[in-house]
C-alpha cells in the first residue's frame, strides 16, 4: 500500500489482492496512525478491483467514523467507476488532459457502456466512449461521452456527446427534452416541445445542433 | 416485538419532514401503536418543539451514543399518549457525535420492545442524512409540489438506490389543488412523473400546520383537520391498510390519482 500527499489530500494506492484483505490493511494503518489520517480527504486508487456499491458505501462510512471523507474512487474497471460516480464519489482526480490529445488515442466506436438504469439528479456518468442508458436521465444528471449517446427513455438532464471534439457523434433519445445538449464544442438548449414526444437524432450539422425525427428504414 | 425502522427524509429543508415525523409518530400512536421518534438533526433540533416536549429533555441521543445514559433514560413519553416516546437530538453538539453504527446498535436495541421507529433525517445528504439512513428498514420521501423540492428529493432517491436501501415510498406536502388547478403548481402526476416511487401520502396545504406546530399539538390529533386526516391515513397505508386518498381537486384529477394508487 501507497499513501503520497496530493495537493488537497492523500492518495492511497492499494495493490493487488482480495478486497477484504486490503480494506483491512487500509483500516489497520487508519488506526495504527489515527491522528495523521484525521481530517483528511482521501483518493483512493483500487487499480483492477470490481466493487459492488454497498462495498464501497461501507467503506466510506467506516472511514468517515474515523474522520476521513473518501472523496474519489481511481479505477480501472468501468463497472468500479460507475459505481462510484452514481453514490457521488469523483472518479478523476485531475483535471482532464486537452482534448486534441485525448482523442488522438482514438475511441473505440464499436462498443458502449451499458446503463441499464434511470439517472436521478446529481449523478454524473462519465466515459471515453459511447453510451447507452436504458431508462431516464433525470434534471440534475449529466452524461459526458467522447463517443455517442442513446437514450432509451427520456432525456432531460445534460447530455455532451463527443466530450473530446468528435464531431461525427450523435445522441438519440425516445423523448428529448434535455435541460442542455451538446456536441464536441457546440451547445443547444432544446424548444419547449409541441405535442406527444417521439423519438428524436441529433447531429452536428454545418456548426449546429439540429434535431431530427426517427424514422424506421 | 421486532420494530420497523422508518426514516423520513427529503434533501431540501423546509418541506415538512418534522411535521410529517411528529404527526405519523401521534397517528401511529393513537392506533394503539409502540412508538419512538429520534430527532436526528443533531445541532438543530426541533421535534421536541413540535411535539410540546421541549422542557422536558434530560437526556438526549448523544447521551446515549456516548453512554451517559440508558436508552430508557432518553425517552421522553408523550404527554397524551403514554405509548409515544420521543428521543431528542442534542443542541449542543454536531452531526459527528452520532455515526451510522451508532444508529444502527440504537435502534436494534429499540426494535426488541417497539413497533415503529422513525427518525426525522436533517436536510442535506451529508452525515447526518446517513446516519439516519443507516438503519432505515423503509425511508418515507417528503417533497412539496415545487420543481426545486422534487429535483432533491430526486437526488435523495438516487443516493438510497444507490446504498442499495430498496425504492422509498413518497409523500407530496402542501399541496394547494386551487393552484394546480390553475397550472400554477406541480400535480401529483408531475411529481410521479419524475420520481416514479409508489405515492404513499397526499397532504393538502393547511396553515394550522403552523398552529399547531407553535402549540406542540400536532394535528394528527385533530379529527376536524383536513391535513391530520391525511397524515392518519398515511399512517394507517404504513400499517398495511389500503386507504382511498383523500377527495382533494376536480374529478379529472381524482381519476388520475386514483390511477396512481393503483399502480403501486
Amino acid at each position: 500500500m501507497q499513501i503520497k500527499g496530493l495537493k488537497d489530500g492523500l492518495l492511497v494506492t492499494l495493490g493487488d489482492a482480495a478486497w477484504g484483505i486490503l480494506q483491512e490493511a487500509l483500516l489497520n494503518r487508519v488506526e495504527e496512525q489515527a491522528s495523521f489520517f484525521q481530517g483528511a480527504r482521501l483518493v483512493l486508487d483500487v487499480g483492477n478491483q470490481v466493487l459492488k456499491s454497498a462495498e464501497l458505501s461501507a467503506l466510506r462510512d467506516t472511514l468517515s467514523e474515523h474522520g476521513i471523507t473518501l472523496w474519489a474512487i481511481l479505477s480501472n474497471s468501468p463497472t468500479t467507476e460507475s459505481t462510484a460516480q452514481i453514490l457521488g464519489l469523483a472518479t478523476r482526480i485531475h483535471k482532464a488532459p486537452p482534448a486534441e490529445i485525448r482523442a488522438a488515442k482514438g475511441i473505440d466506436h464499436e462498443s458502449a457502456l451499458w446503463v441499464a438504469r434511470t439517472l436521478r439528479s446529481g449523478v454524473r456518468i462519465e466515459y471515453p466512449g459511447n453510451v447507452v442508458i436504458v431508462g431516464d436521465v433525470n434534471p440534475g444528471a449529466e452524461v459526458i461521452a467522447s463517443g455517442s449517446v442513446v437514450v432509451w427513455g427520456r432525456l432531460r438532464g445534460v447530455v455532451h456527446a463527443g466530450a473530446q471534439g468528435d464531431r461525427d457523434a450523435t445522441v438519440c433519445a425516445l423523448d428529448l427534452s434535455p435541460t442542455q445538449l451538446r456536441i464536441a464544442g457546440e451547445i443547444a438548449v432544446a424548444p419547449a416541445r409541441q405535442g406527444t414526444p417521439k423519438p428524436e437524432v441529433v447531429h452536428l450539422k454545418n456548426g449546429r445542433l439540429q434535431a431530427e425525427p426517427w424514422t424506421p428504414g | 416485538m421486532t420494530g420497523k425502522v422508518l426514516t423520513i427524509t427529503s434533501g431540501k429543508g423546509g418541506v415538512g419532514k418534522t411535521t410529517a415525523v411528529a404527526n405519523l409518530a401521534v397517528a401511529l400512536a393513537a392506533d394503539g401503536k409502540k412508538v419512538v421518534c429520534i430527532d436526528g438533526d443533531i445541532g438543530l433540533r426541533n421535534l421536541d418543539v413540535v411535539m410540546g416536549l421541549e422542557n422536558r429533555i434530560v437526556y438526549d441521543l448523544v447521551d446515549i451514543v456516548e453512554g451517559r445514559c440508558k436508552t430508557r433514560q432518553a425517552m421522553i413519553r408523550d404527554k397524551r399518549l403514554p405509548d409515544l416516546f420521543l428521543i431528542p437530538a442534542a443542541q449542543t453538539r454536531d452531526k459527528n457525535a452520532v455515526s451510522p453504527s451508532d444508529m444502527i446498535r440504537l435502534c436494534d436495541e429499540l426494535r426488541q420492545d417497539l413497533d415503529w421507529i422513525l427518525i426525522d433525517s436533517p436536510a442535506g445528504i451529508e452525515r447526518g442524512f446517513r446516519n439516519a439512513i443507516a438503519p432505515a428498514d423503509k425511508v418515507l420521501i417528503i417533497t412539496n409540489p415545487e420543481m426545486s423540492a422534487v429535483r432533491d428529493a430526486d437526488r435523495v432517491v438516487g443516493l438510497l438506490e444507490a446504498e442499495e436501501k430498496g425504492s422509498p415510498s413518497l409523500v407530496v406536502n402542501r399541496l394547494n389543488p386551487a393552484m394546480v388547478k390553475r397550472g400554477d403548481m406541480l400535480s401529483v402526476d408531475d411529481v410521479y412523473d419524475l420520481l416514479r416511487i409508489d405515492v404513499v401520502g397526499i397532504v393538502p396545504e393547511d396553515e394550522n400546520v403552523i398552529v399547531a406546530s407553535n402549540k406542540g399539538i400536532p394535528l394528527a390529533l385533530e379529527a376536524k383537520s383536513r391535513a391530520g386526516q391525511a397524515f392518519r391515513n398515511i399512517a394507517r397505508r404504513l400499517n398495511g391498510e389500503q386507504v382511498p386518498f383523500l377527495e382533494l381537486e376536480s374529478q379529472g384529477l381524482w381519476d388520475r390519482l386514483s390511477r396512481l394508487a393503483g399502480r403501486r
